[in-house]
């Protein structure tokens, strides 16, 4: 005569409990009665039967089910309390073709993380969630549970959960049904065999789902708590089957897997030609040398540029233009720009400094060369951080007589005017570029880099357009 | 084609080191052939004990159960 | 079509090129001013790799995908300012108990509360000393220019890799919004999958987590952890010197106080005072080695300037053990001393004119 062994422990779990710490090796740490052995061992069992140990990663909430990675032999992380949904997210998205398992209570996924379950289902993770559903917070001590029935007594509802006070138990499986993305949602119960065994064709067709790259499963179980609810096997039985099932229905609440097709994940590339195709920008001709310097003397020293004026009127893209052509010189530059709320629709300014040393503050706040306002208050506000032998240039269309000092070079120029003939106001910017160059090239440069200083404007152009870098202003 | 279905025989082993006691088999099993003894195991823990025949091998005591290994359930083979 | 690896770049931009280049494969962030172009750029590039990023719903969430994705054994990064920071805490505490790499850019702005998204310096004690819950220490890098935002982040990566730990870009909102002309680094290829990691290239069953419940255990794991801090403070201490060589003064000063500080000490030069800086580039580990350098040289003075309530001149007293005294240069709520301020705050200090 021989034995067949028909029922025994599944292969999913390991054999002997090392990680477990203290003399029990074979038992889990459950107490007497508890359904998330129940939903260990069916999960087990798929587990071992699909072959997919070895590719497998089971994420262990806060709460009863902790210590969860002590018992599976797969790959197995602790996550925060209510966070698993999100670093399942990561895992799944990272290693595709793995079965990522979410296991979670009812305090960890719909109370402290109840945000993270909806938004990865929304998103449709490839992963399965399986949400044990207690009615009660066991590995505290018996506190009320988002999922606590109303009535029902716990150490934080003593006189019994008031719905007035507290709502109502909060449907899971019905909420997360409602989302477009999610491909199978059941709710099931831990109870008696025939529910038990619903509950175990559940777990294997949501890890299917993950298998088949199918998208976000989640199965609810009700599940017993004896101990925290005083309950023995048979009235904890009858707890669950009339009472909870009362508030949340057995079933299936969405099966779409059929007709959904697999997820899909790009494969990350790290080929250097790639890499360096996608990053590093493109070479102009107009490039000069490693060694090339302006011999000018106005570029012999740090030169420090403020541009200011109204949101919109391209102060920030004019300043960009320089620090560009800056850049294309081999000068150290530096743009800083204002930032926020302030940038959207009310005044902006940036610094612009250049140096063939290292750039130290970049905020032109002080003893600026060059200072560019295209509005009164510019002027107003700024005007005091022009050195006292700066050259102040202006929109002379909106701004009249400027402040300045006996040894401040001044140039009104009517750019919005001159931009308005020209067919579009918000050129005024473009008119002042021209206006600085010509300015630079007639007062402060040698004759022979006045060209070159033209073709360092046009090639500015080119790039920073190019580019298309997001300017606000 | 089989016309008559040899009789089969099943056998419950409980491992009463890793029975916590809950008597989830015992209201589970439909035979009735499993309850909770009177003795204490490793754990301190009184463990279910098998009626020795009546098994029909239907599963519903392992799946029950909360404990990995505390039930097998075998099939007696003639050779 | 030619490339070229000098490029205009912003601060916030140039933190996910360096990671990129890093060979970093996941970005999981929230918006938050004034570190959203983190997020937009990386939205932007990161997918152009074939690598991954998702908006998460929340700060809380995104430090999570981190942990994640650093569990499965990838290079992983997230960015927020210090509020979204403060959110992140429980996981960057979580990351560190499981002793996972992580790499998160910290944009600072001003605080506390919604303060304003103006440049503060006002995290350094919750990036510095900790921040979360339990005796553990992250590795804090501190950029001072466009060049540094890319390079410390590439270092990052690799700082956290090597020691198995979170490591902190501390930045702030100017850094991060000024454009610099940089030179971007060679790319790295994938970084192999460490043996711990949950792969199934990795050995079977690894599993990762932060739970001891027996007592005795946990305080050998943090033993561990305290062990690898004490080498970090050996190995990981960067500091630039600017002037250092005959100093009897010295500012310290680090990301975007040090660009004003500097400028400070070329002025106060060209008046002969011989004043120097000692930028950090690491703020944990701090460089006390440089500053007790200083003080055997014949530093006699130290200037701390920052944009916070004196929160990094602790750890330059605690440096030099309080050897020379420190004095505080300071300016909070979204402002940024002025070298003016500065070379004025010296002056009286020292009662020159």
């Amino acid at each position: 005569m021989a034995d067949v062994v028909k029922f025994a422990k599944p292969a999913g779990f390991f054999d002997t409990f090392v990680r477990r710490p203290g003399p029990i090796k074979k038992n889990m740490h459950y107490c007497p009665g508890c359904g998330h052995g129940i939903l260990h061992k069916l999960i087990a069992e798929a587990m071992a039967d699909f072959k997919i140990k070895d590719h497998t990663v089971l994420i262990a909430p806060v709460g009863c089910a902790v210590f969860a990675y002590y018992y599976f032999d797969c790959y197995g992380v602790s996550s925060p309390h209510g966070r698993a949904p999100a670093i399942a997210t990561a895992i799944s998205r990272t290693n595709p073709d793995d079965v990522v398992i979410s296991y979670q209570g009812d305090g960890d996924l719909a109370s402290i993380g109840f945000n993270h379950i909806l938004q990865a289902a929304n998103r449709g993770e490839n992963m399965t969630v399986f949400f044990v559903n207690n009615a009660i917070y066991g590995m505290t001590g018996g506190q009320m549970a988002p999922t606590t029935l109303p009535g029902q007594v716990t150490q934080t509802s003593p006189w019994g959960r008031s719905v007035e006070e507290t709502g109502y138990p909060i449907k899971v499986c019905e909420m997360i049904s409602q989302f477009e993305a999610p491909v199978y949602v059941e709710r099931c119960a831990l109870s008696t065999v025939p529910n038990i065994m619903k509950a175990r064709n559940a777990v294997r067709k949501a890890i299917q789902n993950s298998m088949n790259k199918k998208g976000f499963s989640l199965v609810e179980f009700l599940s017993g708590c004896p101990v925290n609810l005083k309950m023995n096997a048979e009235q904890m039985n009858a707890f669950l089957n009339e009472k909870m099932t009362k508030f949340f229905p057995l079933g299936v609440y969405k099966d779409v897997a059929d007709e959904r097709a697999p997820v899909h994940h790009p494969v990350p590339t790290f080929d250097r030609e790639k890499v360096i195709e996608t990053l590093y920008p493109q070479a102009f001709d107009h490039a000069v040398e490693d060694n090339f310097r302006y011999k000018s003397p106005v570029f012999q020293k740090e030169c420090k540029v403020k541009i200011s004026g109204f949101g919109g009127q391209g102060v920030l893209s004019l300043g960009h233009v320089m620090a560009v052509m800056g850049k294309l010189r081999n000068f150290n530059v530096s743009w800083l720009p204002s930032y926020g709320p302030e940038m959207r629709g009310g005044t902006a300014n940036c610094s612009v400094v250049f140096s063939h040393k290292h750039v130290g503050s970049p905020q032109a706040d002080y003893n600026c060369d060059l200072m560019i306002c295209m509005n009164q208050p510019s002027v107003d506000k700024f005007l005091g951080q022009l050195s006292p032998k700066g050259v102040l240039v202006y929109d002379a269309s909106t701004i009249s007589n400027p402040p300045t000092g006996p040894e401040q070079t001044v140039y009104g120029i009517r750019a919005s005017d001159i931009a308005a003939e020209m067919g579009n106001q918000k050129m005024a910017n473009s008119v002042i570029l021209g206006a600085v160059i010509q300015m630079m090239q007639e007062c402060l440069m040698n004759e022979d880099e006045k060209d070159d200083l033209d073709r360092a404007v046009e090639a500015a152009l080119n790039e920073s357009f190019a580019s298309k870098p997001e300017l606000a202003a | 084609m089989e016309t008559e279905k040899k009789k089969r025989v099943f056998r419950c082993d409980i491992n009463g080191d890793e029975c916590k006691g809950c008597g989830r088999c015992v209201i589970a099993c439909p035979k009735h052939v499993l309850s909770m003894g009177t003795k204490l195991n490793k754990m301190s823990a009184p463990y279910a004990v098998y009626a020795g025949s009546g098994c029909i091998g239907c599963g519903g005591c392992f799946y029950s159960c909360p404990e990995p290994g505390a039930i097998t359930i075998v099939e007696e083979v003639q050779d | 079509m030619k490339r070229t690896n000098k490029i205009l770049l912003k601060g916030n931009e140039a933190v996910v090129y360096g990671a990129l280049l890093a060979g970093c494969e996941c970005y999981f962030g929230y918006p938050i001013t004034p570190a959203s172009e983190i997020a937009h750029t990386a939205a932007r590039l990161f997918p152009k790799l074939g690598r991954i990023f998702i908006q998460a719903e929340c700060e809380i969430a995104s430090i999570n995908m981190v942990l994640g994705a650093s569990a499965a054994g990838r290079r992983a990064m997230t960015a927020s300012s210090g509020l979204g920071i403060s959110l992140k805490q429980e996981g960057v505490s979580y990351i560190a108990g499981s002793e996972l790499p992580a790499v998160i850019i910290d944009v600072m702005r001003g605080g506390p509360g919604l303060g304003n998204i103006a440049p503060e310096q006002a995290d350094y004690n919750q990036i510095v000393k900790g921040g979360g819950h339990g005796s553990y220490k992250c590795i804090v890098l501190a950029p001072g220019s466009v060049q540094e935002m890319c390079d410390l982040t590439v270092l990052a990566f690799d700082l956290a890799d090597k020691y198995r730990t979170p490591v902190y870009v501390l930045t702030d909102g100017m850094i991060g919004q000024m454009m610099e002309k940089l030179e971007l680094p060679e790319p790295k290829g994938r970084r192999p999958l460490p043996e711990w990691a949950l792969n199934r290239e990795c050995p079977k069953a690894n599993c990762i987590a932060s739970i001891y419940l027996d007592t005795g255990d946990l305080e050998k794991v943090n033993i561990r952890l305290n062990k690898k801090y004490d080498e970090i403070k050996k190995n990981e201490q960067r500091a630039e010197e600017y002037h250092m060589e005959d100093a009897e003064y010295a500012f310290v000063a680090y990301g975007i106080s040090s660009r004003m500080a500097r400028t400070a000490v070329d002025e106060l030069r060209s008046e002969g005072m011989k004043i120097g800086l000692i930028r950090p580039q690491t703020l944990f580990p701090f460089p006390a080695d440089a500053l007790n350098r200083a003080v055997d040289r014949g530093v006699k003075e130290f200037f701390c300037v920052e944009m916070s309530n004196g929160q990094m001149i602790d750890d330059v007293k605690l440096s030099i053990e309080c050897r020379r005294p420190v004095t505080l240069i300071n300016r909070m709520g979204g402002n940024v001393p002025s070298v003016e301020e500065i070379i004025q705050a010296v002056k009286a200090k020292l009662g020159v004119k």
